[in-house]
């Protein structure tokens, strides 16, 4: 029993994938992608744009057949039981898959129906979730006169008119304010407390961190690395340490000085005054801070700890997961 | 104070997430005939909001028969009303086919929109989502229609079939639109743009609906142009409208248009469909 959340036994798998492939001409999208994912987990696909995130997800909702390789979704057969496997799942796109020139009471409605609701049971449903979802006051209103985060919500809404056991987001909180982005967040946990099995991609690091189990991180349609987050840390090294300079053009010889005292490999972060390495011991990092004092390079902001997932991925890939520079959170 | 009153809330609102999460019990998969009409039902609301593409089949018809009669009555057949009657049967049909294509274009924009993608991972019959679009697509023919033939009615077009041979001509013309719109369907799933579909629509239909008999007897023309328009499936059509609409059709026109309507369907709608649930 000591290890029993690794030994469930099939039926305990929302989605088995092996070795899946899906070819775009001589582009391989998704290049042999072995996956697993637990009955009411989250699951996060992270990786850069065009990694082939999106491309998995659509093999897997069974909108694209792949070019190799075999999955199951619930124990059913992705190749033979479309229908049984669609009465299972929703999918949300990454651009908004509802009829922009409907109201969202309209789109709910015809998901409702769609889904085998009566009328008159499909109008209540629509109306139940509406209210849920803080959209009651846009109900009447076109989906095209939308916020960014509203139209997320109803979204998502449509998702969920009958309950998934299986709901895959592509990217569901793109493009949001924080605050929207929260409210997609609770929508995500609630449906996970009710035993929905989510598989979400996201380019976000601290997205994944926060709603999933485990993360499976992608590079050229290819798994570089899976575990849960702190296992992926972990992999990476116990420790790191953050520095930021108060002067771009120091980083160069900052970098050498650290090399130097720390014998490890420093990273440059894609902002121009971050740098990074993998190291243990803190003796070893405050001699370095003292030798970067020494040689007159000021530093505005330094962390030693775990390594956030920005570093994971900088680690595993050799680049950073997003071309834009990440800010960093001072001191944590 | 105001801390406890927004954790409240969003207990509050947390409470509404999980019991409309949890309340939904899974009902079975909609007939193929519910689903069907739930699309149906989506196409009305679409033009109850968007009534802007009404244009094609109100104005369109209008503009078409003024224009063709008077640009060309005089020249063609001495006088504008004499003409009205060999021209508004062929006209009705080239301009009901010339709208057809605007089903594809929806079904353009529905992929290119991602709510294709959603319609393709329900439990439905799939077509339905075909057919219950093109079905409100047969509502806006029938208006092109009624439109076109009242306003001919004005002008002095005088129909010597009757009521009922008015009636028999649209049916005819509804059957083979409906047919006709399935290969808009295909060009609609393949063609990436929605203005490169616009040019491949015009590109056939304007051959199609001028080299015809929509326009002037085709005894009139060089031979092989003749026998041209002969084949064409507008010509067919127009023929048998014409002649129900002014009494003279005969089984072998009618059939024509009907095996015409069966082949086009018999082809394009299996493709589309096949297309609709490959799409890449």
């Amino acid at each position: 029993m000591v290890n029993a959340s690794y030994q469930a036994d099939a039926t305990d798998w929302a989605i088995e994938a092996k070795g899946l492939v899906k070819v775009f001409g001589k582009h391989r999208a998704v290049d042999g992608v072995d996956l697993t994912v637990r009955k009411g987990t989250v699951y996060g696909f992270l990786g850069p744009n065009g990694a082939g995130k999106t491309t998995t997800i659509r093999v897997l909702a069974t909108l694209l057949k792949p070019d190799g390789g075999s999955a199951e979704i619930f124990g059913h057969d992705l190749s033979k039981e479309g229908d049984e496997i669609r009465s299972r799942i929703s999918l949300t796109g990454q651009y908004a898959s509802i009829d922009e020139d409907l109201t969202g009471m309209e789109n709910l409605v015809m998901m409702g129906r769609l889904m085998g609701y009566g009328r008159a049971a499909a109008k209540i449903r629509a109306a139940e979730l509406l209210k849920a979802f803080g959209l009651q006051d846009a109900a009447k209103r076109q989906v095209k006169n939308y916020s960014g985060g509203m139209r997320r919500r109803i979204d998502i809404a449509a998702s969920i008119v009958v309950t998934p056991e299986l709901l895959f987001l592509d990217e569901p909180t793109a493009g949001l304010d924080p605050r929207s982005r929260n409210q997609v967040w609770d929508i995500i946990r609630a449906l996970v407390g009710s035993g929905t099995t989510v598989l979400l991609t996201t380019q976000y690091l601290e997205e994944a961190d926060q709603l999933a189990d485990r993360i499976a991180v992608i590079n050229q349609g290819k798994i570089i690395a899976e575990g849960t987050s702190s296992e992926l840390k972990a992999s990476v090294g116990t420790g790191t340490l953050s520095l930021q300079l108060a002067k771009a053009e120091e980083r160069s010889r900052a970098a050498e000085i650290l090399e130097d005292k720390l014998s490890v490999a420093v990273h440059l972060m894609p902002d121009s005054t971050s740098l990074t390495a993998q190291i243990n011991d803190s003796f070893l990092v405050a001699e370095a801070l003292s030798e970067l004092a020494k040689n007159q390079i000021a530093v505005s902001d330094f962390s030693f700890g775990r390594p956030s997932l920005d570093e994971v991925f900088l680690t595993l890939t050799g680049h950073a997961a997003t071309e834009e520079p990440q800010p960093e959170e001072g001191g944590s | 104070m105001t801390g406890y009153i927004e954790q409240r809330e969003k207990e509050a609102t947390e409470l509404r997430l999980n019991e409309s999460i949890a309340s939904s019990e899974r009902p079975k998969p909609p007939s193929a005939v519910a689903s069907t009409l739930t699309f149906a039902t989506r196409a009305l609301l679409r033009i109850k909001h968007v009534p802007e593409q009404m244009f094609d089949v109100t104005v369109f018809p209008v503009i078409f028969l003024l224009m063709f009669t008077y640009l060309f009555g005089g020249a063609i057949a001495g006088s504008t009303e004499e003409y009205l009657q060999f021209l508004l049967p062929g006209i009705l049909v080239m301009t009901v086919a010339q709208i057809t294509m605007y089903t594809g274009i929806d079904l353009n924009n529905d992929i290119r929109k991602g709510i294709f993608d959603r319609f393709r991972t329900l439990p439905i019959w799939l077509p339905s989502a075909l057919i219950g679009s093109l079905l409100v697509d047969v509502v806006r023919y029938s208006m092109a229609s009624v439109i076109m033939i009242t306003l001919g009615f004005a002008l002095g077009f005088r129909p010597a079939g009757g009521l009922m041979g008015v009636l028999g001509a649209i049916a005819l013309i509804l059957v083979f639109s409906f047919s006709l719109s399935w290969i808009w369907t295909v060009c609609g799933l393949i063609v990436r743009s929605e203005k490169a579909l616009m040019m491949i629509s015009f590109m056939v239909l304007f051959p199609l609906t001028f080299v015809s008999n929509v326009f002037v007897d085709p005894r009139t023309l060089p031979s092989w142009l003749e026998s041209f328009v002969d084949v064409n499936p507008i010509s067919i059509l127009a023929t048998a409208v014409r002649g129900a609409m002014h009494g003279t059709v005969t089984a072998q026109q009618v059939i024509w248009v009907l095996i015409v309507s069966v082949i086009m369907t018999a082809i394009f709608a299996p493709i589309t469909v096949y297309l609709y649930r490959n799409k890449k």
